[in-house]
């Protein structure tokens, strides 16, 4: 049968199941959109098209299928690279496809043409831009290939008007022709043996949890591996929910803003390891000071993570799915063999540690209210049952620490690119994947303005999202950096709570607004919003502007420097600082 | 410096020289020399890269470039196990009372006159990088006018071929619709 490629673009993205796809049209993408209109796939018109880029990761965080996302030439190319960029550096399988210039005029600086591959190289996984029409079924069946395998990323596939346009013979299945791609095969049993030995042996492991756990759909295997070797686990900004935090071996998060037992447990521990993480600085803090007591297993699924900042000394290649199965079972016969694990006063201590510095903070009755109020309010109205996703900021570091995540897949946000305008577009796209659960979104002031227009994609789709946004009129993780290391010079940072008024604004785009503005009302409010089921809420809470997010190690100095803020005493940060148990 | 050769086997489609090039501006990696060129097999080119491992990971490189999906196959080689070749094309001042000088350097390092003008001479020489560097010193003081060196070669010694054990340039397996 005869189709344009326009017809087998489409044709080829419905036989790889995708149900949905977020874009914008322009001209070089046009012949796409044609075809569109009586597929069985589900076209959501964003308004910008960095909120089609970062609705497909919040529908990939959600679901762990591909988001796809289609935008036109140009502008609306460079219009993605933030998303692009953003996926990238989190692992997210997504599908971006771009319109291009007809080949003809590639290289003439044609209307609304931009070097789309060269642009977006060093912030996708894989791009191809494509030059015949036949060649379109295999590149789309390989862009989700490559999407979805190994460590997974972002796909770009750019394609010249023409070739949308042009005519060929339909067939499908593609042959997939990728014979440089690499997966990488089944772990290492040797290496397994012996990172099972280690943590039989170790008396004072931590299980430094990364994205990858969550990626591979191996939380369960995790609970089974921390329940036999007795471990305390501490889940990264990419990973909570990998591991309840209401386990009693659950340390919360490591790193610049984590909890001080992780930070400490980490700092002191004989033998870190470390699944799907990659020893990011924020959570390493100066990297030649990271848990410097221990031993380092580090299972990861991409080779090049291993020793590209901490050298390990057991190093297992693999899929996590694969590997924590394994691993669980030799040190199961390991205990079998000879006796359990030793490892109780160590959680021991890990507790007292909890239970000496847990993250604190004060909500007094008629003082200002605390974003950490907010977030625990929602955390107990919610059971922990509600997908939740973050801007950048202060804001972001709150819920990270505050909420009681249970489950994977309940957590969305920019790790590795801390992008700002993320929460609201991805969201949308989390609650499009999955529309039966309740998504809430919390966002700064400053983050909430650099994508607010996708409320009214939101509100036309009836789409029930709970925007919080936490107003301290300020760009607040900046102002806390001016506050510490610039003496409180505050630069460019202030916003204004007033400016613009988010509750007219929710109701000028079709949404509910609600303003919340002191500790009292929190829990009315968030009733409120979360008994509306047919369009977005947006509630103005207006917080604390001068509150911190502590603990705190400083950028650039050890994680031995962690600093617990204003809410401890002098006598308490000392006795932290020889990670004494005083409680 | 340290340097290391990697050979890499990359698809010959458009825009592999620039995922190539581009991951070692974005990942900070130094490289002294790139070279590319065909390889028997239509469908392969082959790079030669020299790494300058005293500022760059080398393991990283390797790892980095075998993630490019265009990257077929990445093999390190020891200088000892290698023969490494460069070709460079000189252009030299030509002075009266050095000529018989000049020609003797030339002739000392297999170096050939490829042109020749009133006062110039063009040199052309092949050897290994640092044999290339003495020849280049030794013609400073006769007034180097222009320079143009490949970037280096190289090839492994003995029977074993950078293809043996390749996964093959064969078609992966079919999706299922
Ligand atoms: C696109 C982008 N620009 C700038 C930054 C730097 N930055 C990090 S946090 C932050 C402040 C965010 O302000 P807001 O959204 O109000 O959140 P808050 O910290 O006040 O909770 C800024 C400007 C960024 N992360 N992303
Ligand atoms: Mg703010």
């Amino acid at each position: 049968m005869q189709v344009t490629g326009a017809q087998a673009l489409v044709r080829s993205l419905e036989s790889l199941g995708v149900d949905v796809v977020f874009g914008l049209p322009g001209g070089a993408i046009l012949p796409a959109y044609d075809p569109l209109r009586s597929s069985t796939i589900q076209h959501i018109l964003v308004r910008h098209e960095q909120g089609a880029g970062h609705a497909a990761e919040g529908y990939a965080w959600a679901t762990g299928r591909v988001g796809v996302c289609i935008v036109t030439s140009g502008p609306g190319a460079t219009n993605l690279v933030t998303a692009l960029a953003d996926a990238y550096m989190d692992s997210v399988p997504m599908v971006a496809i771009t319109g291009q210039v007809s080949t003809a005029m590639i290289g003439t600086d044609a209307f609304q043409e931009s070097d789309t591959t060269g642009i977006t190289a060093p912030v996708t996984k894989h791009n191809e831009l494509v030059t015949s029409p036949e060649r379109i079924p295999a590149a789309i069946a390989e862009a989700f290939h490559i999407a979805t395998t190994g460590r997974p990323g972002p796909v770009l596939v750019d394609l010249p008007k023409d070739v949308l346009q042009a005519e060929f013979t339909w067939s499908w299945p593609p042959v997939l022709d990728l014979p440089g791609y690499r997966i990488p095969g089944e772990p290492d049993q040797e290496m397994i043996a012996e990172a099972a030995r280690m943590l039989h042996r170790a008396s004072r492991p931590v299980l430094y949890v990364g994205g990858g756990v969550i990626k591979s759909g191996s939380h369960e295997a995790l609970m089974e591996l921390a329940e036999i070797t007795q471990a305390p686990v501490t889940t990264t900004l990419m990973a909570r929910g990998a591991f309840p935090d209401t386990h009693p071996l659950a340390l919360g998060m490591p790193g610049m803003h984590g909890t001080f037992a992780a930070v400490a447990a980490l700092q002191e521990a004989d033998l870190v390891v470390a699944l799907g993480a990659r020893f990011d600085d924020r959570v390493t803090g100066r990297l030649a000071d990271f848990a410097s007591k221990a031993k380092v297993v580090h299972a990861d699924i991409d080779p090049a993570e291993i020793g590209k900042n901490r050298s390990p000394d057991v190093a297992i290649v693999g899929d996590l799915a694969a590997t924590l199965p394994r691993l669980t079972e030799a040190v199961r016969d390991l205990v079998a063999d000879a006796g359990p694990t030793d490892t109780a006063a160590w959680v021991e201590q890990t507790a007292g540690w909890k239970r000496s510095y847990p993250l604190r903070y004060t909500q007094a009755s008629d003082g200002p209210l605390k974003p950490q109020h907010v977030v625990e309010r929602l955390s107990a109205l919610t059971g922990g049952d509600a997908i939740i996703v973050a801007g950048v900021g202060q804001h972001q570091m709150h819920v990270a620490q505050h909420f009681a995540f249970t489950k994977p897949r309940s957590w969305i946000n920019s790790g590795g690119l801390g992008t700002m305008g993320f929460a609201v577009p991805a969201a949308m796209g989390a609650q499009v994947g999955r529309p039966n659960d309740l998504v809430v979104a919390i966002d700064g002031d400053g983050c909430f303005q650099m994508t607010a227009q996708e409320l009214a994609t939101c509100a036309l789709l009836g789409l029930p999202v709970k925007f919080l946004i936490f107003n301290n009129g300020f760009l607040g993780m900046v102002r806390q950096w001016q506050e510490l290391f610039y003496e409180e010079r505050y630069s460019e940072v202030h916003l204004g709570t007033e400016i613009p008024d988010y509750v007219k604004l929710a109701e000028a785009y079709g949404c509910v607004g609600l303003r919340c503005e002191q500790a009292s009302d929190v829990d009315a409010v968030l009733e409120k919003a979360l008994a509306v089921t047919d369009v977005p809420t947006v509630v103005d809470f207006r917080t604390h502007d001068a509150e911190g997010v502590f603990p705190m190690v400083p950028a650039g100095h050890a994680n031995d420097d962690i600093v617990l803020g204003p809410e401890f005493t002098a006598a308490e940060q000392q006795a932290a600082a020889r990670k004494e148990v005083i409680a | 410096m340290t340097a290391h050769t990697l050979s890499v086997l990359v698809e010959n489609k458009p825009g592999v020289l620039a995922h190539v090039a581009g991951l070692f501006s974005r990942r900070a990696f130094n490289i002294s020399s790139l070279s590319v060129g065909p390889t028997a097999d239509p469908r392969v080119s082959r790079m030669t890269i020299v790494v300058d491992g005293a500022s760059t990971p080398v393991d990283q490189v390797h790892k980095q470039l075998e993630k490019l999906i265009r990257v077929l196959k990445v093999v390190e080689l020891e200088q000892d196990a290698a023969v490494e070749r460069e070709l460079a094309l000189i252009k030299v001042t030509v002075r009266p009372d050095l000529r018989a000088d000049l020609l003797d350097v030339a002739a000392a390092f297999s170096a050939t006159v490829v042109d020749l003008s009133a006062d110039t001479l063009v040199l052309e020489a092949v050897a290994s990088p640092g044999k290339l560097d003495t020849l280049l010193a030794r013609l400073e003081q006769h007034g180097t006018c222009e320079l143009v060196r490949t970037g280096l070669i190289a090839i492994g010694r003995g029977s074993e071929t950078i293809t043996d054990d390749m996964p093959g340039h064969q078609p992966m397996a079919a999706v299922a619709g």
